[in-house]
C-alpha cells in the first residue's frame, strides 16, 4: 500500500498543461503519512492501540534512525552532485574506534591508550570528526584525479576503513567511557544533532554557492566545467563535508552506545542512499532536497518502529525495505521521463 | 535467426549477370520529417537505379543524414512513399533494413572492441556445429573468404580493440558485404582512410556496381564525386535540390547547386568601428586535432569560423577557452601572453564561449532558468558572507531574460520546458552577465526558428558595436557571409584561409572548406 503511494510521485503533468504544483517533499511526505496510517490502522486492528499518538514511540523512532539521518544528509549532496558515497558506513566505525579510544576513562586498567585517558571530551570529537574528514577528503581526490567511478573508489575506502576498525584494537571493543563523551549519545541528543545538521546544509544547499555548484555538477558535468566551474576541487570538497557528516554519526554512535565496536555502521550506507532516494533525491543528480531526506529517513524509522510495534519479524521489515526501494528507484525514473516527453 | 548465414552464401563470385542499369531499387516520393523545432526533410524525392554509385551532397544540416537514416530505418517518416524493388514498404528498424536489403556503414564506427573481427561481422548469425554452439573454425573460414573476394589483409582472429581507425572502418565495410544486400549506404566512408585505402574502397564499390547493387555514397569531397559516382543528388536546407550524372556537371555547377539561395538582407549587419587587437592566436595547435592556427581578432570585429564537421573549427574554440588545453602555440590576450589551463582562466581573461551542443555542455536541464542564468556570476559582489544575494541577481537575470526577449512566464520554470531559441538566449544571457570582452559562439543559432534567429543576429551585432570581440562558428554559410567582417575557413585541422567580408563568396569559401 506505500507502494502505490510511492508511484504516485510518477504522475507529474506534462510541461506547458496546467498543473497543481505540488513539491516534491509534499508528496513524499505523504507517503510518510500514509505509511503511518497503515500502521495506525494495522495497530488497532491487531494490538488494540494507537501507534502513532505514542510519544515515546515517536521519540524512538527518530531516535534510531538519526545517525542514519546524519550520514544521508552528507550522502545526498554527494548524489545530487552525481556521485554515490558506499564508505560511510565504515567511516562511521572506523571514527566510532578512534573517538572511543580517547574518551576512556582512567579507572579502566586495559585502555588502548593508558597515557591519554581522561582527555576533555572535545579532543575524541575533534579526532572523530578528522578521521571522517580524511576519509571524505581520500574518497573526493582518488575520484577526481583518477576519475574513476565513485562506485569503486567508495568501495575501497568502505573495506580499507572497515578492516582498519577491525585493526585498531585487533577486534576488541573499546569501553569505560567518560560520562562527558557519552553525554553527546544520551537521550534525544543524536535526534537534535541530526535536525540541526540537516537545518544546516539544507540552507547551505539552498543559499551558497556550494550548493548552487553541487546542483550544476550534478544536472551537467560537463557544462558546469565550460561554464566555469572548478568542478574537481568542488568534487572533492562535498566528498569530504559526506564524511566529515559520517565522522559525525561515529561519534554520535560510540558515545550512545558507550563504547566502540569494529562491527558499528554495517550497511549504514545502503540505509542513508535509501533515505535519500525515497526522500526523491534522483540518483542521475541534479535533483533532490534535504527535507526530502530528512522525510525518507522518517519512512525509514516509522516502518521499522511499526513492525516492532506490531511484533513482526525483523525479516519481513528488510524484505518490504528492499522493495520499497526498488519501487522508488522506478518511481524515479519514471518521474524523469515524463518529464523529457 | 541463426541459420542466417548457411541460407545466404556470399553471391560476391563475378558469374553473377549483371542487373539492368535502369531497375530501380529504391523509389521515395514526397518525403518529409520534421523534429521538434525543425523540418529536416520536406517533400523529398530520390532514386536509386541499380548497378550505380549515387551520391549525395549537401552541406551540414542539408538532410542528407536523415534521408540516410530514414532509407536504413534509423528514423520513421511522417510522410512520404518509400518503394524498394517497386513494392511500398515501412521500415521499423535498421534491422528490419538489413533483413530488406539495405545494409548501411556509419559514420561513427558500431564494432564492439574486445571482440574478434570475425564476431563482430558475423554476429547474430553466427555459423553452428551440431551440439548448437558456435563453430569457430568456420567462422573463421568464412571470415577468410570474405576478405579474399574484398583484398583485405587481416586476422580474422585479431580483436577489434587492436585496429586502427582505417583497419575497423575495412571491417565495417566487409561486415556491410557480408549481408549480400543490393543496397549499401556509405556515410563519408573515407573520412578515416588513407589515399591507398581509398582507392582499395573503390575497388570494392566497383565490384559491388559490377554485381548490380546499388550503392549511395554520402560525402563531402569533390572529387570523389566525380572518380566514383554515376549520379548525385543534391539537398539543401531540407529539399531536394536536383539529381544529375555526374558526367554532365562541373565541379561549379555542385557547389552552385548546393549552396543556391542568394544572400538576402536578412542579416542586420552593421559597419561599426574596428578597435584594438584583443586576441591574437599564433601557430596554436592540439596535437592530433589542428595543427598551426594563427589568427588575430579586435574589438568590435567578428570573426566567422567555416569549415565542415570535423575540420577542427570546435577544437579551435574549445581550446581557446581551456576545455582542452593547447599542446603549442601562443595566445596573447590585449597584447599579453596568457596561459589558459581551464575555462576558469579563459574567464578571468575576459572570455565567453557559447558551446555548439546546448544539451551536452550547455543546460542544466534538471534546473530552472534562473539557475541556469546564473551560475557563471556567483562571486564577488554577488555573494555576501559566503551567501548567495539572490535577489540582487534574480534583478539581473529578470533584466537580462527582458533585454534578450526569452518567452517564458517566469524565471523559475524548468529551461528544459522552453524551446530551443529561448534555451539558447538564456545561456548567451549567462555570457553576457559575465561582461565578456571576447565572445566565442559556436553555432549560436543552430537548431532555431527564424524569427529568435534574427534576433540573436541583431544581438552580436549590437554587441560587436559595444566594442566585443566576437568569433562565430556556424556551418551555415549563408550566416557567416551576412554577419562576419572576416573570414577564417578550416579543413581537417588546418586553416585554408582568411577571406575578408568583401572578397568572400559561398564558392570561394565552399572551396577552402572541401580542402
Amino acid at each position: 500500500m506505500a507502494i502505490s503511494n510511492t508511484q504516485a510521485l510518477g504522475k507529474s503533468p506534462k510541461p506547458g498543461a496546467f498543473r497543481f504544483k505540488l513539491p516534491a517533499e509534499a508528496r513524499i511526505f505523504m507517503v510518510l503519512l500514509g505509511v503511518a496510517l497503515i500502521f495506525e490502522l494495522l495497530g488497532w486492528i491487531f494490538v488494540g492501540q494507537s501507534f502513532i499518538a505514542n510519544k515515546e514511540r515517536l521519540i524512538v523512532m527518530i531516535l534510531q534512525v538519526s545517525v542514519i539521518g546524519i550520514i544521508a544528509v552528507g550522502v545526498t549532496q554527494i548524489i545530487i552532485m552525481g556521485g554515490i558515497d558506499l564508505s560511510s558506513g565504515s567511516v562511521v566505525a572506523l571514527t566510532a574506534m578512534v573517538s572511543a579510544s580517547l574518551a576512556q576513562t582512567s579507572d579502566f586498567a586495559r585502555a588502548v591508550f593508558p597515557t591519554l585517558t581522561d582527555l576533555p571530551v572535545i579532543a575524541p570529537l575533534a579526532a572523530g570528526l578528522l578521521v571522517g574528514l580524511v576519509c571524505g577528503l581520500i574518497n573526493g581526490t582518488v575520484i577526481a584525479k583518477t576519475a574513476i567511478p565513485p562506485f569503486i573508489a567508495t568501495l575501497g575506502v568502505m573495506v580499507t576503513a572497515r578492516g582498519m576498525a577491525k585493526w585498531y584494537t585487533q577486534g576488541e571493543p573499546i569501553s569505560m567511557l567518560s560520562d562527558n563523551y557519552a553525554a553527546i549519545g544520551a537521550g534525544i541528543n543524536p535526534v537534535i544533532i541530526f535536525l540541526v545538521t540537516a537545518l544546516v546544509f539544507h540552507i547551505i544547499l539552498s543559499y551558497t554557492r556550494y550548493g548552487k555548484y553541487t546542483y550544476a555538477i550534478g544536472a551537467n558535468r560537463a557544462a558546469a566545467r565550460v561554464a566555469g566551474i572548478n568542478v574537481n576541487r568542488h568534487l572533492i570538497l562535498v566528498y569530504t563535508v559526506a564524511g566529515l557528516l559520517s565522522g559525525l554519526a561515529g561519534v554520535v554512535t560510540s558515545a550512545r552506545a558507550v563504547s566502540g565496536q569494529a562491527g558499528m555502521g554495517m550497511m549504514y550506507e545502503l540505509d542513508a542512499i535509501a533515505a535519500a532516494v525515497i526522500g526523491g533525491t534522483s540518483l542521475n543528480g541534479g535533483l533532490g532536497k534535504i527535507t526530502g531526506t530528512v522525510i525518507g529517513t522518517l519512512i525509514l524509522g516509522t516502518m521499522t518502529s511499526g513492525f516492532t510495534f506490531l511484533r513482526i519479524d525483523a525479516y519481513y521489515q528488510e524484505i518490504v525495505k528492499g522493495i520499497i526501494i526498488v519501487v522508488a528507484v522506478v518511481a524515479d525514473q519514471y518521474r524523469q521521463r515524463n518529464r523529457r516527453s | 535467426m541463426l541459420s542466417l548465414a548457411p541460407e545466404k552464401p556470399l553471391t560476391t563470385a563475378p558469374s553473377q549477370p549483371p542487373v539492368a542499369a535502369q531497375q530501380l531499387l529504391i523509389d521515395v516520393q514526397g518525403v518529409r520529417k520534421a523534429f521538434p523545432g525543425v523540418v529536416a526533410l520536406d517533400d523529398v524525392s530520390f532514386r536509386l537505379r541499380a548497378g550505380t554509385v549515387h551520391a549525395l551532397m549537401g552541406e551540414n544540416g542539408a538532410g542528407k543524414s536523415t534521408l540516410m537514416k530514414i532509407l536504413a530505418g534509423v528514423y520513421t517518416p511522417d510522410q512520404g512513399v518509400y518503394r524498394l524493388h517497386g513494392r511500398e514498404i515501412a521500415l521499423t528498424s535498421p534491422l528490419d533494413a538489413l533483413e530488406n536489403g539495405i545494409a548501411m556503414i556509419h559514420q561513427e564506427l558500431n564494432l564492439m572492441p574486445f571482440m574478434s573481427i570475425a564476431e563482430n561481422i558475423w554476429i547474430r548469425r553466427e555459423p553452428l556445429n551440431r551440439f548448437g554452439l558456435i563453430d569457430h573454425a568456420r567462422m573463421y573460414q568464412m571470415t577468410r573468404e570474405l576478405f579474399a573476394q574484398l583484398s583485405i589483409e587481416l586476422d580474422p582472429q585479431a580483436k577489434v580493440a587492436s585496429l586502427s581507425i582505417s583497419s575497423r572502418q575495412m571491417v565495417e565495410i566487409a561486415r556491410a558485404v557480408s549481408y549480400n544486400s543490393d543496397v549499401l549506404i556509405m556515410d563519408e566512408p573515407t573520412s578515416a582512410l588513407t589515399e591507398h585505402e581509398v582507392a582499395h574502397l573503390f575497388r570494392i564499390v566497383r565490384m559491388l556496381r559490377e554485381q548490380g547493387k546499388g550503392i549511395i555514397y554520402i560525402t563531402h569531397k569533390m572529387n570523389e564525386l566525380f572518380e566514383i559516382a554515376d549520379e548525385v543528388s543534391v539537398f539543401r536546407d531540407g529539399h531536394f535540390i536536383g539529381c544529375k550524372q555526374v558526367e554532365q556537371l562541373s565541379h561549379d555547377e555542385v557547389i552552385r547547386m548546393m549552396v543556391g539561395r542568394e544572400i538576402t538582407e536578412m542579416f542586420p549587419k552593421t559597419i561599426v568601428p574596428i578597435g584594438e587587437v584583443a586576441l591574437e592566436v599564433s601557430h596554436l595547435t592540439l596535437d592530433g586535432v589542428f595543427h598551426d592556427v594563427s589568427f588575430s581578432l579586435r574589438q568590435g570585429e567578428i570573426l566567422g569560423v567555416a569549415g565542415l564537421i570535423g575540420s577542427g573549427r570546435s577544437n579551435v574554440a574549445e581550446t581557446l577557452f581551456g576545455v582542452s588545453p593547447a599542446s603549442s602555440g601562443q595566445i596573447r590576450i590585449n597584447g599579453q601572453p596568457v596561459t589558459i589551463d581551464s575555462p576558469r582562466t579563459a574567464m578571468q581573461h575576459g572570455m565567453a564561449f557559447l558551446t555548439e551542443d546546448r544539451k551536452d555542455t550547455g543546460c542544466f536541464l534538471s534546473l530552472s532558468i534562473q539557475e541556469n542564468m546564473q551560475i557563471s556570476v556567483l562571486g564577488g559582489d554577488n555573494l555576501q558572507a559566503g551567501f548567495v544575494r539572490q535577489q540582487a541577481l534574480d534583478a539581473m537575470c529578470e533584466a537580462m531574460s527582458g533585454t534578450l526577449r526569452v518567452k517564458t512566464p517566469n524565471l523559475d520554470e524548468r529551461i528544459e520546458n522552453l524551446s530551443g531559441g529561448n534555451q539558447q538566449k538564456v545561456l548567451i544571457g549567462r555570457w553576457l552577465l559575465t561582461n565578456p570582452k571576447i565572445l566565442i559562439l559556436d553555432e549560436p543559432t543552430r537548431g532555431i526558428d527564424v524569427g529568435a534567429k534574427a534576433e540573436i543576429h541583431k544581438l552580436i551585432c549590437k554587441l560587436a558595436g559595444q566594442g566585443v570581440a566576437v568569433i562565430m562558428i556556424s556551418s551555415e554559410l549563408p550566416e557567416v557571409l551576412g554577419m562576419s567582417d572576416r573570414i577564417m575557413v578550416m579543413h581537417e585541422g588546418r586553416v585554408t584561409g582568411i577571406v575578408d567580408r568583401a572578397d568572400a563568396t559561398q564558392v570561394s569559401i565552399m572551396t577552402l572548406a572541401a580542402g
